[in-house]
């Protein structure tokens, strides 16, 4: 079998008939467009959930009070915080896969710096907080552990907050009233943006968890604890001694914990999941078109083999073999869709660029997704090309040259 | 000398179901090197039955047929494919190129299917020598839509002899064309045959025929004449007499 000879006849097939060429490619054009399109819109918005995802910080897990059972009357989750700061001292001190711990107590307060207000919510965390989220500074230091110790009235301010008080220059070293009470402003947060939720992150005020359960909200137990694990792979181990520790000092059965313990990992999956079906459902959509894509193929194919029942019965008669009728059909329906598949990929990156220009949409091309397009259109001209140019290999000559 | 084609009682029966149609009924024939026969009969007289054997596109019932030395019964579809690629050209009626195909991709077809492999310089050599034979090296780009019919069936030629077949078969090659344009045609044949090339075509004008060394008359399926022409035509004669009858028809007019 002479490849090249075959192809030479395939490509000048194509060629005699460009309009018709481009025309039954267009379903494969469309077809593996919308794929393109389709998953990198998906994965455009998967990523975005994921970049929030990673916004959480580095190996954290999260430990949340519960609720809790009374003679039979349940509260909600962070119902009653059955979380205290010694629990939080006792995962530094007995899990060792732990590197960082920071208690969290969270109320809201209106706030008063030069002269403007501002009501916002007022976390109280350790020291290790920012490096548990990885969430860098603009401006100014972190509180540190003496602060803690000391119940300083230091406090790090959000970028929203930075603008809203302190509109004209550095906040840093300036002061701010939290209930009548003064803190030191001695460092201001990068800027975080939205969350998933809509929520603007970059407004609250971090002080001292210490600070904030005496002096601001008098709060006696935690509402969570944020715990960072020494590495990826030690999360699972962390989150069990974690669990343990928690029963044994809560004196709670499993089932009935009053504390629930989170990694990143599982809230995650659970944010990823929805994403994921959805790129799912729009590439099974664009899937169906490129079935479609494929029939277009073989319609024409079918067509252009009647069409050229003659043309087949000449090259029959100067010599051509079944075969290799067979495959010049093949390649030419091949051809056809990966030709086809390029123009879509090329076309699927373009449009989902257009995506994201027009509607301010993350977009994110997949390369899995442009191999396997690719691969894809070939197999549907390879499939649909089949049965067209099996037919055109099993006629006569004789018959084949008298067609009219 | 050896037969390049020689048929033994061949028959050929064509089996539809309940109906039997004998088409060919014993033919026996020898063709030599050089040879220029013209197959002629009534239609129904089994005469393109017995092409499509010579041309190796159908198989004999019955009888044996040597081409060039070689028994064609113990072939398979693609041997004799390969046997018609190589020891055969075709002519049709109805010139049968490749639309929108150049004169010289139509030439170059047959080398596309040949077993040996040659490079795509000699091929294009080679299908421009052909054409040039014929007298069409100018047209060589030319697409078969923007030739005349005796150009278009020149091009069907010049493929027909790109192998360098041991036979050439034409089937009513002068079929589609002008009386004028099939003397220019029957011209290409016989400068051909003085070249040494063994030519078979059907026709079913009396006055082609003559232009052919030996006449072979069928009916109902068997050879009732085969005689040498006694009384040849030349195509160059003829083409000289009708430019004169032409110019004189033009002085007169």
């Amino acid at each position: 079998m002479r490849l090249r000879s075959t192809l030479t006849v395939s490509f000048r097939a194509l060629r005699r008939n460009v309009l018709r060429s481009l025309l039954t490619a267009l379903g494969i054009i469309v077809g593996v467009g919308a794929v393109i399109a389709m998953v990198s819109i998906g994965n455009g918005a998967k990523s975005v959930v994921e970049a929030q995802i990673a916004s959480l910080g580095e190996n954290v897990l999260l430990v949340f009070s519960g609720s809790f059972n009374q003679g039979g009357a349940r509260s909600g989750a962070f119902g009653a915080g059955t979380l205290t700061v010694e629990d939080a001292e006792a995962i530094k001190r007995e899990v060792t896969t732990v590197i960082g711990v920071s208690p969290e107590v969270r109320s809201s307060a209106q706030i008063l710096a030069n002269g403007l207000n501002w009501s916002t919510q007022i976390l109280g965390e350790g020291a290790d907080y920012l490096t548990i989220r990885v969430w860098p500074l603009s401006d100014g230091v972190m509180f540190s552990e003496a602060d803690v110790r000391s119940v300083g009235k230091v406090c790090v301010i959000g970028q929203t907050i930075a603008t809203q008080l302190f509109p004209d220059g550095s906040a840093v070293g300036q002061v701010l009233r939290i209930k009548a009470q003064p803190f030191k402003v001695v460092g201001v947060l990068a800027a975080k943006g939205l969350s998933v939720q809509g929520q603007d992150q970059d407004d609250l005020v971090i002080v001292p968890y210490t600070s904030a359960m005496r002096r601001v909200s008098k709060q006696t137990m935690l509402r969570s604890i944020s715990v960072q694990a020494s590495s990826p792979d030690t999360m699972t181990l962390a989150q069990n001694d974690i669990v343990a520790l928690l029963r044994q000092r809560h004196r709670t059965a499993e089932g009935s914990d009053d504390f629930t313990v989170r990694s990143q990992v599982e809230i995650a999956q659970a944010a990823t999941a929805t994403a994921d079906t959805m790129t799912g459902l729009l590439g099974a959509v664009a899937g169906v078109s490129l079935i479609v894509g494929g029939i277009g193929i073989m319609n024409i194919m079918l067509v252009s083999v009647t069409e050229r029942t003659r043309e087949i019965g000449i090259r029959l008669a100067v010599g051509a073999h079944g075969r290799e009728i067979q495959l010049q059909f093949l390649t030419e329906s091949i051809v056809l869709s990966v030709l086809g598949g390029t123009i879509g990929i090329l076309a699927g990156i373009g449009a989902s660029e257009l995506v994201s220009h027009l509607k301010g949409w993350p977009t994110l091309v997949s390369p899995t997704a442009v191999v396997v397009a690719f691969f894809f259109s070939a197999a549907v001209g390879m499939i649909f090309g089949y049965y067209p140019a099996r037919k055109a290999s099993l006629l006569d000559p004789i018959d084949a040259l008298r067609y009219e | 000398m050896s037969a390049v084609v020689k048929l033994e009682d061949i028959h050929r029966i064509y089996d539809s179901g309940e109906v039997k149609v004998h088409a060919v009924r014993g033919v026996s024939l020898e063709l030599h090197k050089g040879e220029f026969m013209a197959v002629m009969g009534a239609s129904g007289s089994g005469k393109s039955t017995l092409m499509n054997t010579l041309g190796c596109l159908d198989r004999p019932t019955s009888g044996r047929y040597l081409l060039d030395g070689v028994d064609i019964a113990g072939l398979d579809r693609n041997e004799l494919a390969d046997l018609r690629n190589e020891k055969l050209g075709f002519v049709f009626q109805g010139f049968n190129l490749l639309s929108r195909t150049t004169a010289l991709e139509n030439v170059e077809l047959p080398m596309l299917y040949g077993r040996r492999r040659i490079s795509h310089r000699d091929m294009q050599e080679r299908a421009e020598h052909c054409l040039e034979i014929v007298g069409l090296a100018a047209r060589a780009d030319h697409f078969p839509s923007q030739l005349s019919g005796g150009q278009q069936q020149r091009v069907a030629i010049a493929r027909a002899l790109v192998n360098n077949p041991q036979v050439l078969l034409a089937d009513e090659p002068t079929g589609n064309l002008d009386s004028k344009t099939a003397v220019e045609v029957m011209g290409v044949f016989q400068k051909l045959n003085e070249q040494g090339i063994t030519i078979v075509m059907v026709t079913h004008e009396l006055d082609i025929a003559h232009y052919c060394r030996r006449n072979l008359i069928m009916r109902d399926g068997k050879v009732v004449s085969d005689v040498q022409v006694t009384d040849r035509l030349s195509a160059d004669d003829e083409l000289r007499k009708l430019h004169a009858a032409e110019a004189a028809a033009k002085l007169t007019a």
